[in-house]
């Protein structure tokens, strides 16, 4: 196992690679040009090009990709053309909200779209699958940021129970951090709870009809015991396999919603990097992403050895 | 781990959480009163005012770097870090003396020499600058509280220069800041103003921090604009980046925030419903919208092109889908200068008067020799007002007869595009749309927008000799009968050749928690004079 794990880090590496390439291509080919957008509008053409040259913008590109490669092999994702603040100093200072948005927004939707899903399954055709189905659906088709305001509205400016903005951070209390946060991983876990609780139903259904439930139910075990111990366990490796999936979703949905509750992470951050053109934000952001994302991929097959111990590698 | 225990353990950590064990000491309110959380227009990104010219940087700036002169409500320039000043007869050499007691937040004092260096890395960037730089002999510190401008030729409008509140200002830093190339950013921030910034708690994006200096000396007179006393009533001012405009309505109605800049009018309605809410027009200088034809590229390139929109255009449809039907916010604006102010001039605007004359323009631009080219308008959506324009000038277009060929994409795209002087096929362009603050535009000096001095001119590249000759004469007036004569030349120049369409002048609001008090209407948020109570 521990070298399955060494060879899939490693392998992440040339993975990396293709998408440091990939990104600074995209970027260099992509219209705007961050030095118009520094100078300001009332600029003149010969200053924006002034402020181009300082900024190096413009070498030619493989004087630029190579300068950057450079840098990122030694550890050095770059300085911020708008900020002139090490890449590295602004993700530190974002990622911490990002982090716990996601975190929460996963724990939540564990909690809640498993036993759901569960549920449906056990009563399936009944009113309650009708219903938990229903809301799936009516969650799954509403946007992140509908969700959002609404919730903003109820929770925030009409009871006045929760914050409508900003982010505390862990440091200064549970509660401040978690009262931030509430609105938010709702707002963003509404559309995960929709799909892991249909993926959990599906799954479970298929589960709950093989002949050792069955043989489970005949020899008197209890309901709960059958549902959660026995079927839940075997039919975890697709329900597992879509929360990794779903990761790209959480991090898409954190770009909206931390626009809508203006929470200071890495959404928020590449939003404004990508309407500046801050190059180097942009690929430092990207490679975090596509980084985290692989690690996320690497956990999810881990996973799948403790729940089904007929997977080895 | 057990379930009980997990329970226990969580059980604790809300019973800790209730009784504030696990929370920061709460604010007393003498403290809340004292930091004052403003929601800006837009995010500092970054915080050098004459590298960056963002209208965000220059508001930021004006609280940490205090400036020579300052330009006040009635528009003058007023001392405010300089005691006296003296002009040689002739009007060539420019004697000026600092205050005594001004200090930098890192408690030195402020010398000339750190003026001259100031003035200088200006200069390399503000267009007022440039022009004097040109006739420039020497800038040079006599002793450490005198300095000494020395030109070729007289330049009536100095301190107008040294005053004025558009973007660059001339902000005096310590000279070891201001020797940093113009062209680069200065990575320290030591200011001369009344609140310094707070470089650990900047967060990008997120917030901007700055407490009060206690060793800024304000003048006597009372606070106006950028002259008089800048008392800071406040010790503390976080600026609370939030971007969507939903959230900072809410943000602001729940009070997690006490003053947001510039809400935009649809939500105007909602803010002015709740009684702990005070809205009001932001700054009675406006705005002017602005969209700019190519004066390189066909069809533009023929002033009756030109003129066959302008003759078409219709202001109020422009302002009702920028500003919506609020008709207090927007006037239609015959010309290019800002409304109620002293040089405001409709002259040789009756093209933007009266009923809308569609067959005259179709005719004109038949004449232009338009053949049904496509017209390539290039329109930010991410920016409301850039984006109702577009949708009001393609329709415009359309109905003129001509082929518009639309293009939709964000500011960061315009604003690289537009500097493209290459035909419209070739990566260039045929229009796009802008805006300018009423502050530029109560005169020539920062006005870059009205210039057509061809290849140096603002996009669009007009050339007009007239205009430029009645730029200079405004220039070089003496007194103000002069200078209005000069800019009424210039309106009806401007006009004729169509250096740019004015599509009308718009206002915009700006809304507070009605516990804070002071706020100036302005071009800018001004925070000396503000104070808050718990």
């Amino acid at each position: 196992m521990l070298s399955y794990i060494l060879r899939r880090i490693l392998s992440t590496l040339p993975v990396m690679g293709i998408v440091a390439l990939f990104v600074f291509s995209l970027l260099y080919i992509a219209p705007g040009d961050p030095a118009a957008v520094i100078a300001g509008d009332q600029a003149s053409p010969a200053d924006v090009e002034r402020i181009r040259q300082s900024l190096g913008l413009d070498r030619p590109f493989l004087v630029q990709f190579g300068s950057w490669l450079w840098d990122i092999l030694h550890g050095n994702l770059g300085t911020s053309i708008f900020t002139n603040l090490p890449v590295s100093k602004m993700i530190a200072q974002r990622i911490e909200p990002t982090l716990s948005l996601m975190a929460i927004t996963l724990v939540l939707t564990i909690l809640v779209a498993v036993p759901l899903g569960v549920m449906a399954a056990w009563k399936a055709g009944s009113w309650i699958d009708r219903t938990i189905m229903a809301f799936a659906v009516f969650a799954f088709s509403l946007p992140v940021f509908v969700v959002g305001y609404v919730l903003a509205y109820v929770f925030a400016l009409q009871f006045e129970w929760l914050p409508v903005q900003g982010y505390t951070p862990l440091s200064n209390g549970v509660w401040p951090w978690f009262q931030n946060l509430i609105l938010p991983s709702l707002a963003l876990g509404s559309v995960y709870i929709a799909l892991i609780a249909r993926i959990t139903r599906a799954s479970m259904l298929e589960v709950l009809q093989q002949d050792y439930v069955r043989t489970a139910r005949a020899k008197g075990l209890d309901q709960r015991s059958i549902l959660f111990v026995h079927a839940l366990k075997n039919a975890a490796v697709p329900i597992v396999t879509v929360i990794g999936i779903g990761i790209a979703l959480l991090i898409g949905g954190a770009v909206v919603t931390e626009s809508v509750f203006a929470i200071p992470g890495l959404g928020r951050l590449t939003i404004d990097a990508i309407l500046r053109r801050d190059y180097p934000v942009i690929q430092g952001i990207v490679l975090l992403f596509s980084f985290l994302y692989v690690l996320v991929n690497l956990m999810v097959d881990v996973t799948y050895t403790l729940v089904d111990p007929r997977i080895r590698y | 781990m057990d379930r009980r225990t997990v329970l226990k353990g969580l059980a604790g950590v809300g019973s800790l959480a209730a009784t504030g064990g696990l929370s920061m000491p709460a604010l007393s309110q003498g403290a809340a009163a004292r930091t004052l959380r403003f929601v800006p227009q837009a995010n500092l990104a970054n915080f050098d005012p004459i590298w960056g010219t963002q209208y965000v940087v220059r508001n930021a700036a004006a609280m940490v770097w205090d400036t020579l002169y300052g330009v006040d409500a009635k528009l003058q320039p007023q001392r405010q870090m300089v005691e006296s000043e003296q002009v040689s007869d002739d009007g060539l050499v420019w004697t000026f003396k600092l205050r005594p007691g001004l200090k930098f937040h890192d408690g030195e004092p402020v010398l000339s020499k750190d003026v001259v260096a100031s003035l200088t890395r200006w200069s390399a960037r503000d267009p007022m600058g440039l022009m004097l730089k040109a006739i420039q002999n020497e800038l040079t510190a006599v002793d450490d509280r005198t300095f000494k401008w020395s030109l070729k030729q007289p330049y009536p409008k100095m301190l107008l220069a040294l005053g004025k509140n558009n973007s660059p200002c001339s902000f005096i830093m310590p000279e070891r800041l201001a020797q940093t190339d113009p062209f680069k950013q200065i990575g320290d921030y030591v200011g001369s103003g009344p609140m310094k910034f707070v470089k650990g708690e900047w967060v990008p994006g997120a917030k901007a921090v700055f407490e009060k200096f206690d060793g800024y000396v304000p003048r006597q007179e009372k606070a106006s604009w950028l002259a008089g006393g800048k008392q800071m009533l406040v010790d503390r001012v976080e600026w609370v980046v939030i971007p969507d405009p939903a959230t900072a309505a809410a943000a602001l109605q729940n009070g997690e925030v006490d003053w947001w800049e510039n809400p935009i009018s649809d939500l105007v309605p909602t803010l002015k419903r709740n009684r702990n809410i005070g809205v009001d027009i932001a700054d009675p200088l406006g705005n002017i919208g602005s969209f700019r034809m190519n004066h390189l590229h066909p069809p533009f390139n023929n002033v009756k092109a030109r003129r066959a929109v302008l003759m078409a255009l219709s202001q109020e449809d422009y302002m009702r889908a920028v500003v919506g039907d609020d008709t207090a916010l927007w006037k239609t604006l015959p010309g290019f200068f800002t409304p109620d102010t002293p040089l405001y001039t409709e002259e040789g605007g009756e093209i933007l008067k009266g009923k809308r004359d569609f067959d005259a323009a179709k005719k004109l631009l038949a004449e232009s020799g338009y053949a049904g080219q496509p017209v390539t308008c290039v329109v930010a959506q991410d920016q409301p007002v850039t984006k109702a324009q577009g949708d009001v000038t393609a329709d415009l277009l359309k109905r003129l007869g001509m082929n518009v060929d639309f293009v939709a994409t964000d500011w960061g795209t315009v604003g690289s595009r537009r500097a493209q002087k290459t035909p419209p096929g070739q990566g260039g362009w045929q229009m796009f749309h802008s805006w300018h603050a009423g502050a530029d535009c109560i005169n020539p000096s920062a006005y870059t927008a009205i210039r057509a001095n061809g290849e140096k001119a603002w996009f669009g590249w007009p050339t007009s000799p007239n205009v430029e000759k009645e730029v200079t004469n405004w220039f070089d007036a003496k007194s103000l009968d002069d200078e209005k004569a000069a800019v009424g030349r210039l309106n009806r120049a401007a006009l004729e050749d169509v250096v740019y369409a004015p599509t009308g002048f718009f206002l915009t609001y700006t809304a507070w928690r009605k516990n804070v008090s002071g706020i100036a209407k302005g071009p800018l948020p001004f925070f000396w004079g503000v104070s808050k109570t718990a």
